[in-house]
């Protein structure tokens, strides 16, 4: 009892969560027309869910028979993942009433996607990790077509759905050989014989189809051809979530399972994530020059920066991981924010946005079009905003441990992305508009779009907030 | 107290955000100005609080680095955003609030009218802001911020109206002024950067406590050090208008006389005198680039003084002085007379803003005439302005015992007893020099009968004007209390005051050669006979003939107007530099370098990437059973690359 109590003390942001979720739920079902309530008391109650995550930070450890992971690396990924939330649910508020889909059900599977990231992010048995992954993702696939009028909508969500479902066929795949070859799918049992088979085919061909099922996730190439079409085709503010929140728990369970738990990550799997990491660098950055849409633009660009963190999974040191980190900080600010800008021109263009949309918006709505410029200088990487302390702590990292060339295609790749990211920046600010309609934008929105700035200004300049905490996760 | 320095640094902050954002809603421009003001006038009261702390402290408990926050850390390298309080920085940090203070008031009643009244406070503010960085910090790379800072809002500030038409060689506008200001301070911050890399190879560390306490033991002679403190001398050219740099100060003028009083008189062009004092100790281990310090000091405070005589326009004569009078301070620097060095900092500031403050007055009396052959006669009509220009005149040419008197004779007694008799007679010249076309000037201006034209009714400024001229002439006939020579029977406050800072950079300096102080008196009383001859026969030759240059042109033609064309030196600049550079640029650089190769090869590259973008994108079908195809065959790829790698 006295331990049952314990275990739930130390993991009680996914507890609170829970509770959150059905609290919505029950407030869905029983009063009608709450979905502006059913907003700000998720944003109340994740705002209690990241204070339990700061709360539990110092519990270093596991619970549950040693089937979660607690405090630490746990609680900083929840943290990363209630603020995607938050942001998002704040964001939503404009945008689903006006593209006609302010579901209550939105708020509900936002909450519980964050609950499957938690379990996802700190599972250390593989089942747990599975099981985060498939709450995740189940949300996710409906989130994504919650547009039911919209054909593209529609589309999207099938496509993530089938390929979705595909992958995690690999994934659990993956999970029965390595089973087979261990005995066991705790990762602290199967880590303790991990270097002994590091030579066992059945072990190391598990190994890869797990990758794969990560790989999926994070979306790095070849693994990635879904993510354009589901990004363009689900709701700006759910593409926000789907390429931040989602994106950065499949990389902290990815971390935390082949660097952390397996210590694999050298050798032949780090060889292959190298592979992936250029492929999904130079195609990410390539293919996203040729794009007309803007969110399939952000869909190539979420794909390159993939890219950039694998090369943090392939070095896969300490540092490399507070530096992924910290990357994923700074992309879940800058990410939401600029989705959240695309949104807001979304509804006033009523029209899937395209970059000619931006037009003329630094003059017309001077703070959006500055806001938007922020966000996609830091997207590039300059300094001193915190995409440029992301690169660099990867970048810093993957040298000392002799990926020097890799690093050197992230630093030609990043050239090539100027290019378009700053092309929007040129339309915004060269370009007029041909047909402006002001929506007014309402404090709401514009205070979360502020709030993703501010995170990105502020640990662009003090990034040691970040890589102090992020040196102390384990 | 000196755990308060941050304040120092953030009320310039805070005004300048306050008048950056919303100067231009508040309607009432003594609300902006003085937001403004006292955002650098609080400072100055913190940084006094802080300096009456250290007066009660013991001497070695005065020197304290306040660290803010961890700026930049990779590894071994390590840059904070932290300040070193010591007496210095404390003393730095007072002349640029108070004066500061005293020119924004000035501004107020200066820039009344102006449509750009709240951007101006706010460059202003700025400019403190950055200044205040450049003299707190503790490391190089802090310092090298506040350095390009300043270097902007000197910018910003000398194209402040930018409409205006503003003649010079190869100029007719003040952005063309502020242009060239720019670029001839890229040259001397490139090797500022260039210094800067190599103390950091040299010592692993880019703060000064660090760098001092490793060159510490150093022996002097070393060949590194030569280079260093070179690299930081020619930085310190550019931005303290030394030769070969000094070119762009004169022209500086363009923009509104309080900028030439704060920033190209009083405080920004001292920055480099303060940088290299901030590194006497790798100086004294370079004996070498002392001498050229010195030399260069020398050379430049004869050159500009004599191109001072033969100018007309009121401000460009006051720039010619500054551009002397900053050669005096380098010269005191290269023979190792810090403290006197810095001394003549001070007093400058005093007495060359308020002239500059003055001759902002005349101007604004006179509706933005500058020409001193156009006015005369202007002393009963602006009292006020008239005497206080008068003793900052005084104070200028050396007479006892106003502040220039002791800071500049220090200087040249250094030059004489530490350096050589050749130094002090080139000092002792310009110093003549000095004191006639400073008479030349008041008497041009404010004396004799008046040559203006009937129309126009000059009167005297505002009290926001008058005021603070009246404190800085009060300054400049005091400041120089604080360093009483010991032959005079003074303490030379001063020099004890900052012994502590440069004890380890004197202790590696020969020691000077003793003279009683029978020779000291008579070093002085010359100096006396040279401020009292300059003044008498700038003031006779003018009273009795306004149009004397006429005479002087008629019987010496050729060393007049050589004078006045500025040696031809910026026409030797155009032809020998310039001129074929942008012909270099343009032909070669421009069409076959830049055009035809890179051009040639960028855009033949992104033309590659753009199409292999577009045949790349065909892959995305839409279908999704090739996307799960594409899923088996990257399985494929991943386990034949763990298995069989």
């Amino acid at each position: 009892m006295q331990q049952l109590l314990q275990d739930t003390l130390a993991t009680a942001p996914l507890g609170v969560t829970i509770l959150l979720s059905l609290v919505v739920i029950l407030l869905h079902s029983f009063v009608k027309n709450s979905e502006r309530a059913q907003a700000m008391v998720s944003v109340a109650g994740l705002a209690i869910a990241a204070a339990a995550a700061f709360w539990t930070f110092p519990m270093r450890g596991t619970a549950f028979s040693g089937m979660v992971m607690t405090g630490g690396y746990a609680s900083a990924m929840s943290v990363l993942f209630i603020a995607g939330a938050a942001l998002t649910i704040l964001l939503a508020r404009d945008y689903l009433g006006k593209i006609g889909a302010d579901f209550g059900e939105f708020h509900i599977l936002v909450l519980l996607a964050v609950t499957g990231m938690m379990a996802f992010a700190s599972g250390l048995d593989l089942i747990v990790t599975f099981i985060g992954l498939e709450v995740m993702s189940v949300c996710l696939y409906v989130l994504a077509g919650m547009t039911r009028g919209r054909l593209e909508a529609n589309e999207a969500s099938l496509k993530y759905f089938l390929l979705g479902a595909f992958a995690t066929g690999f994934f659990l795949y993956g999970i029965a050989l390595i089973y087979g070859a261990a005995g066991t799918t705790n990762l602290a049992a199967i880590a303790q014989s991990a270097s002994a088979r590091a030579q066992d085919p059945l072990f190391l061909a598990g190994c890869g189809l797990l990758l794969v099922g990560f790989a999926f996730k994070v979306g790095a190439v070849p693994f990635h051809m879904w993510v354009p079409d589901v990004y363009e085709g689900a709701p700006s503010v759910v593409t926000g979530f789907m390429s931040t929140a989602a994106k950065a728990s499949a990389f902290a369970a990815f971390m935390l399972v082949f660097i952390a738990k397996f210590d694999i990550a050298h050798g032949r799997i780090s060889l292959a994530l190298a592979m992936l990491s250029v492929a999904s660098m130079v195609l990410g950055n390539v293919v996203a020059i040729s794009q007309t849409s803007i969110k399939r633009m952000l869909a190539y660009s979420s794909i390159a920066h993939a890219g950039y963190m694998l090369i943090g999974l392939a070095a896969g040191t300490p540092a490399a991981i507070s530096g992924v980190l910290f990357y994923l900080l700074s992309y879940l600010f800058t990410n939401i924010g600029a989705f959240g800008v695309v949104s807001i021109i979304e509804n006033e263009k009523q029209e899937n946005v395209s970059i000619e949309s931006f037009a003329g918006l630094g003059t017309r709505r001077p703070l959006l079009g500055a806001l938007m410029s922020l966000f996609l200088f830091s997207l590039v990487g300059l300094p001193p905003l915190s995409g440029f302390f992301g690169k660099y702590y990867i970048f810093y990292a993957a040298i000392a441990e002799g990926y020097t060339w890799l690093t050197i295609v992230g630093v030609l790749t990043s050239m090539i992305s100027i290019y378009y990211y700053l092309r929007v920046v040129v339309v915004m600010y060269f370009r007029s508009d041909t047909d402006a309609t002001a929506v007014p934008v309402t404090t709401l929105g514009t205070a979360s779009l502020l709030l993703s700035a501010a995170g990105v200004l502020v640990f662009g300049f003090f990034p040691r907030l970040i890589t102090d905490i992020a040196d102390t996760l384990f | 107290m000196h755990h308060y320095v941050g304040l120092i640094v953030l009320f310039p902050l805070i005004g300048l955000i306050v008048n950056g954002l919303f100067g231009r809603h508040i309607r009432s421009e003594r609300v902006v100005g003085w937001i403004g003001s006292l955002a650098v006038g609080i400072p100055f009261l913190v940084a006094a609080a802080i300096l009456y702390g250290m007066l009660g402290s013991p001497v070695e408990e005065r020197s304290n680095t306040v660290t803010l926050f961890t700026w930049i850390a990779a590894g071994s390298f390590q840059v904070n955003a932290a300040y070193q309080v010591d007496q210095l920085s404390i003393l730095m940090t007072l002349i640029v609030t108070g004066v500061g203070f005293l020119i924004h008031v000035y501004s107020i009643g200066y820039m009344h009218g102006d449509r750009g009244f709240w951007r101006f406070f706010t460059y202003l503010n700025l400019f403190i802001f950055a200044m205040l960085n450049l003299v707190l910090a503790d490391n190089y790379v802090l310092m090298f911020l506040g350095w390009e800072g300043v270097g902007l809002c000197s910018y910003l500030l000398i194209g402040f109206w930018y409409e205006k038409k503003f003649a010079g060689t190869s100029i007719t506008w003040t952005g063309d002024a502020a242009n060239k200001a720019f670029w001839v301070n890229r040259i001397g911050d490139f090797a500022f950067m260039l210094g800067m890399f190599l103390i950091f190879r040299e010592f692993g560390s880019l703060t000064f406590s660090t760098v001092m306490d490793s060159a510490s033991s150093l022996a002097p002679g070393n060949s590194t050090m030569f280079w260093i403190t070179l690299l930081l001398f020619i930085g310190a050219t550019g931005k303290s208008a030394q030769i070969p740099l000094f070119v762009w100060l004169p022209d500086a003028m363009a923009g509104p006389t309080p900028v030439s009083a704060l920033i190209h008189a009083a405080t920004m062009v001292t920055a480099g005198v303060y940088m290299v004092a901030r590194n006497s100790l790798l100086y004294a281990l370079a004996p070498d680039t002392m001498m050229i310090v010195a030399v260069i000091g020398a050379l430049t405070a004869i050159v500009a003084a004599s191109i001072g005589l033969a100018q007309n326009d009121i401000k460009k004569v006051l720039a010619y002085s500054t551009v002397s009078q900053l050669g005096y301070m380098f010269l005191a620097l290269g023979v190792g007379a810090f403290t006197a060095g810095i001394f003549h900092v001070m007093t400058h500031a005093f007495f060359k803003a308020c002239l500059f403050l003055g001759s902002g007055s005349v101007i604004h009396a006179m509706h933005e005439e500058q020409d001193i052959r156009k006015m005369g006669g202007l002393a009963p009509v602006m009292p006020k302005t008239y005497y206080t220009f008068l003793i900052s005149s005084f104070a200028i040419a050396g007479f006892p015992p106003l502040s220039g008197f002791f800071s500049k004779d220090e200087i040249l007694w250094s030059a004489f007893s530490q350096g050589s008799v050749l130094l002090w007679a080139v000092g002792a010249l310009a110093a003549l020099m000095t004191a006639f076309y400073m008479f030349r000037m008041v008497t041009l201006t404010f004396l004799g009968t008046p040559r203006w034209a009937k129309d126009k009714h000059p009167h005297e400024s505002p009290p926001t004007m008058t005021i603070p001229l009246i404190v800085l002439a009060f300054l400049a006939v005091t400041g120089g209390f604080l360093g009483i020579p010991a032959a005079l029977g003074g303490g030379n406050a001063l020099h004890h005051w900052l012994h502590p800072v440069f004890e380890r950079a004197l202790d590696r300096l020969p020691t000077a050669h003793e003279y009683s102080h029978m020779t000291e008196y008579l070093f002085m009383l010359v100096s006396v006979v040279i401020g009292v001859s300059g003044f008498w026969f700038g003031r006779k030759i003018y009273l009795a003939n306004p149009d004397a240059d006429d005479t002087f042109a008629a019987k010496a033609g050729g060393v007049f107007r050589t004078l006045s064309r500025k040696y031809y030196i910026d026409e030797g600049y155009m032809r020998g530099i310039v001129n074929p550079l942008v012909a270099t640029s343009d032909r070669f650089l421009s069409r076959v370098v830049d055009t035809a190769l890179i051009d040639g090869f960028v855009n033949g590259l992104a033309k590659v990437t753009a199409s292999f973008s577009g045949v790349l994108r065909l892959v995305q079908t839409g279908v999704v059973q090739s996307y799960a195809s594409m899923i088996v065959v990257g399985l494929l790829l991943v386990l034949g690359l763990i298995l069989l790698g």
